[in-house]
């Protein structure tokens, strides 16, 4: 057991980390808290596509000393997919920095329970 | 390759473009843009979908010079064409209908960047409706998520803010959940576009290899989506979202948002093979919490005081039957769930934006006591309001009667306890639509003296009537010729699986 956890130990890093993200995203009350917790899922998810992607001998996919093996190289495509989600990743924690700003400003607290309460309050 | 083909690309780069124009533009001529726009993505999806009959099978466009397995690709289609067409119509009409209450809501100096983000949302619909890679279906599922939230809080209210960030943070758990499944899909199959992925889950399927694995990413990335597009359990983010905000935004995202979802999903289960892994359990979970969820949308919706509310709890139950018609796993089901997308987009936008017009011709919000009367304050609102009601209830010659005589039949056709429990849930479920939808036309409609004479502060909005207008022409239209509708629709699958 502890054998087979420690061959692969990126993907359970990765997934402990995604799982850290996660329950902080939904559970923690504070907004900042929960911002932070989105980037640690994601970047738990980065991990597991990364280490997917890279394999020890082999070389990042660009040319050099005229060896044209493909076997010499790894595949371009998961580091493509994970810079892809690492911009994806960055533009929603900005609009989410963003409306907590709002927020703040309007309400002068960061835990979402108590904005919602003001909320309802103000509703009234 | 013809011409006509390229046509799905410019669908898709189009509004890319004008969401870029629109952000440097004043506010009147971003607005033009906008609409300008929306009306022609509706001409292009029309094209593509009477070319692609007319030709009658579908085909593969090629993203760049590096073609499949590894490049991007789009695929278009009868069901494509058929499913872009609603989606455009209904950002066309809810643009349009919503066009005054707009300029009352968005500040001048805004207007520019709400137009921006209307275009967005239209790139990421089309995007997410003709393309065959998973990867870019999670780019523009995010795109699409972005757009919403800004659409959401627009109006600078405190309400609309709480209503975005509640969006916002179950949506970065969907779109966490989802991104993780595609990842380990990729990992065990080595692909990202659909017909390698179906290659490789046949494989390890017929091999009994990485069994569980690959049922856990397609859980995941079904869980993703029914977060995203507020199956039942996982719905709280939906009223103080939809309901809160300007007529045209809570319009647009009631009919579009969550239905460009669902859409994905049953790309994902039907063209990658996804449809097999029911037989190993996903599909009676899934079915379960459509029932839940159909069930529980309209308890919630009966015990919701406020006009838009209401009509935003009762989408949670619509959300279910269509569930219910993907989990189903039969092609009957897929085409039911298909027919009630369109339905239900054409009759909820217009509950919007006729709800959003009954308010605003009443005193003090939307709450039941201020609305009553409010039918006669403003006929065409309450006309509409009542139409679309009716159709959600499914009283015949409208479109919601003929879904779900679609989902019956899909029901009859499997046979065994689901039969009973579809034909169950769509009896209870009646009852109860009837119940809060008949009290709330009833209450538009009950005279209340001393406001009868108030006018509608927007004595002439053309805009709005020529929306209404069509928008209760589709209606009916998807009622009168549902027949007809489904059998394209059924063509479609025929080249769509």
């Amino acid at each position: 057991m502890l054998r087979l956890l420690y061959d692969h130990m990126d993907e359970v890093t990765a997934l402990v980390l995604f799982g850290i993200g996660f329950t902080t995203l939904l559970l923690n009350k504070n907004l900042i808290k929960k911002i932070i917790g989105f980037s640690m899922m994601d970047s738990g998810v980065y991990l597991f596509l990364a280490s997917y992607g890279y394999i020890e001998t082999r070389v990042a996919p660009i040319y050099e000393n005229g060896i044209t093996d493909p076997s010499h190289y790894v595949n371009p495509l998961p580091a493509g997919l994970v810079l892809t989600g690492i911009v994806v990743g960055v533009s929603v924690t900005a609009i989410m920095l963003g409306l907590t700003v709002r927020l703040y400003q309007r309400y002068h607290t960061l835990d979402i329970d108590e904005i919602a309460e003001l909320v309802r309050k103000e509703g009234k | 390759m013809q011409l006509w083909q390229n046509i799905p690309l410019f669908l898709i780069v189009c509004p890319l473009m004008c969401a870029v124009v629109c952000s440097v533009l004043k506010g009147k001529a971003a607005r033009g843009v906008m609409a300008a726009l929306s009306a022609l993505v509706c001409v292009g999806m029309g094209l593509v979908l009477f070319f692609s009959a007319r030709m009658g099978e579908s085909y593969a466009y090629p993203m760049g010079a590096i073609g499949a397995p590894y490049g991007n690709e789009l695929r278009v289609g009868i069901t494509e064409g058929i499913v872009g067409l609603a989606f455009s119509l209904v950002i066309f009409l809810s643009v349009l209908g919503g066009w005054r209450k707009l300029k009352a809501d968005v500040p001048e100096n805004k207007i520019h960047l709400y137009a921006a983000m209307v275009c967005l949302l239209t790139s990421a619909m089309s995007a997410m409706t003709f393309t065959n890679d998973l990867f870019t279906s999670y780019v523009f599922i995010e795109i699409s998520t972005i757009a919403a939230c800004a659409l959401i809080s627009a109006t600078n209210k405190g309400r609309t803010l709480y209503g975005a960030a509640r969006y916002m943070l179950m949506n970065l758990l969907g779109s966490g959940l989802f991104l993780l499944g595609v990842s380990m899909l990729y990992c065990l199959t080595g692909h990202l576009l659909f017909p390698q992925i179906e290659e490789h889950v046949k494989m390890l399927l017929s091999s009994r290899q990485y069994l569980t694995p690959l049922s856990l990413s397609f859980v995941l990335m079904t869980l993703g989506i029914a977060i995203k597009s507020a199956l039942y359990p996982f719905h709280t983010w939906l009223p103080n979202a939809y309901a809160s905000t300007t007529v045209a935004s809570s319009a647009l995202l009631s009919s579009l948002i969550s239905k460009m979802y669902i859409f994905l999903l049953i790309k994902i289960f039907f063209r990658s093979a996804g449809a097999q892994l029911f037989a190993e359990g996903i599909g009676d979970f899934l079915f379960m919490f459509a029932v839940v969820g159909i069930v529980m949308g309209s308890v919630d919706a009966i015990r919701e005081h406020h006009l838009s509310r209401m009509v935003a709890y009762s989408s949670v139950a619509q959300i279910g039957y269509i569930f219910l018609g993907i989990s189903l796993g039969t092609e009957a089901g897929m085409a039911a769930a298909l027919f009630h997308i369109l339905a239900h987009s054409a009759a909820k936008s217009m509950l919007f934006l006729a709800s959003g017009k009954l308010r605003e011709v009443s005193e003090k919000g939307d709450g039941f006591r201020n609305v009553r009367g409010a039918g006669f304050r403003a006929p065409l609102a309450g006309a509409a309001f009542a139409v679309g009601a009716c159709s959600l209830i499914g009283v015949p010659l409208l479109g919601g009667f003929a879904s779900k005589i679609f989902l019956a039949q899909a029901g009859i056709e499997l046979g065994g306890w689901r039969m009973a429990v579809v034909l169950g849930a769509l009896a209870v479920s009646t009852v109860l639509n009837v119940i809060y939808m008949l009290r709330t036309t009833l209450t538009l409609y009950r005279p209340s003296g001393r406001q009868e004479m108030v006018k509608s502060p927007l004595r002439k909005d053309v805009c709005f009537t020529v929306a209404i207008l069509a928008l209760i022409a589709l209606n009916v239209f998807l009622g009168v010729a549902g027949g007809q509708v489904m059998e394209w629709i059924h063509r479609g699958i025929a080249l769509f699986v």
